[in-house]
């Protein structure tokens, strides 16, 4: 019973990477870019919100069975506060820092309706250092004695760096737009 | 009191938000059309309230809020 619940936690730990990093190239693609066709927009937004709401139940699902399994030392006050896990507090600590993070974004997608709209984007960007973060605290802990696993982790890197790559050099039009009109300056 | 999300046919634009992603035009066809530029026209005419509460929900801009048809 404690080995499944183990491997349930590192396949639920490895399956939020993954939807972690689509999410992550969902939201990206939004506002680097306009899409020529508005069904376009409208199926990534609907991706990135659903993906995103679904990585959250296998996140749960991750860290409380990480807690609950005694086969390593990880004790409740780790969901929440870094570096206090007895099994390699270090990495374990990045993943409690991730875990953080994705509540603050979670809810406050949640509630984007009712705060104000620089609160929700200044937690919202924190997903550039949630994604980074859950990467390492993954290769490091679960996928590095697994060559099949440890290549999942790499690919969602590799994806995850070249679309933020992308991400710095693209400029939206409605940027752009709102840039011109600017300049033109009021004659 | 704003209009309850339920009986909301329409959608109004704050046009200071919007950045023009089209997602209002894709999911609400009969009230918004897009400009060259790809910003929405509003025309007077109702989609199904369950569409004008996806497209709020969606819009990446926050730039929707729903509203009702005017009392004639």
């Amino acid at each position: 019973m404690n080995e499944l619940l183990w491997y349930f936690s590192r396949a639920t730990g490895v399956i939020s990477m993954v939807l972690l990093t689509t999410t992550l190239v969902l939201g990206m693609t939004l506002s680097g870019r306009r899409s020529a066709r508005p069904a376009t927009s409208t199926v990534v937004a609907g991706l990135h919100r659903w993906l995103g709401l679904g990585m959250v139940v296998f996140v749960v699902g991750h860290v409380t069975t990480a807690i609950v399994e005694t086969y390593v030392s990880i004790g409740p006050l780790s969901a929440l506060v870094p570096f206090t896990a007895g099994y390699q507090p270090l990495w374990v600590g990045l993943g409690t820092i991730a875990f953080d993070i994705l509540l603050a974004v979670a809810v406050t997608s949640a509630l984007r309706h009712r705060i104000s709209e620089r609160v929700w984007r200044g937690v919202h960007l924190a997903s550039y250092l949630l994604w980074p973060t859950a990467l390492v605290h993954g290769f490091l802990l679960g996928t590095s004695d697994q060559p099949l696993l440890r290549l999942v982790t790499v690919a969602c890197g590799v994806v995850g760096m070249l679309a933020v790559s992308w991400r710095i050099q693209a400029t939206h039009h409605d940027r752009e737009h709102r840039r011109s009109v600017t300049a033109q300056g009021w004659s | 009191m704003p209009a309850s999300r339920e009986q909301a046919t329409r959608v109004a634009v704050d046009r200071v938000a919007c950045t023009g992603h089209g997602v209002c035009a894709a999911l609400l066809p009969r009230q918004i059309t897009l400009d060259e530029w790809g910003y929405p026209i509003v025309a007077a005419a109702d989609d199904p309230a369950v569409d004008v509460e996806a497209a709020v929900r969606l819009c990446p801009a926050r730039a929707l809020r729903p509203s009702r048809a005017p009392r004639q």
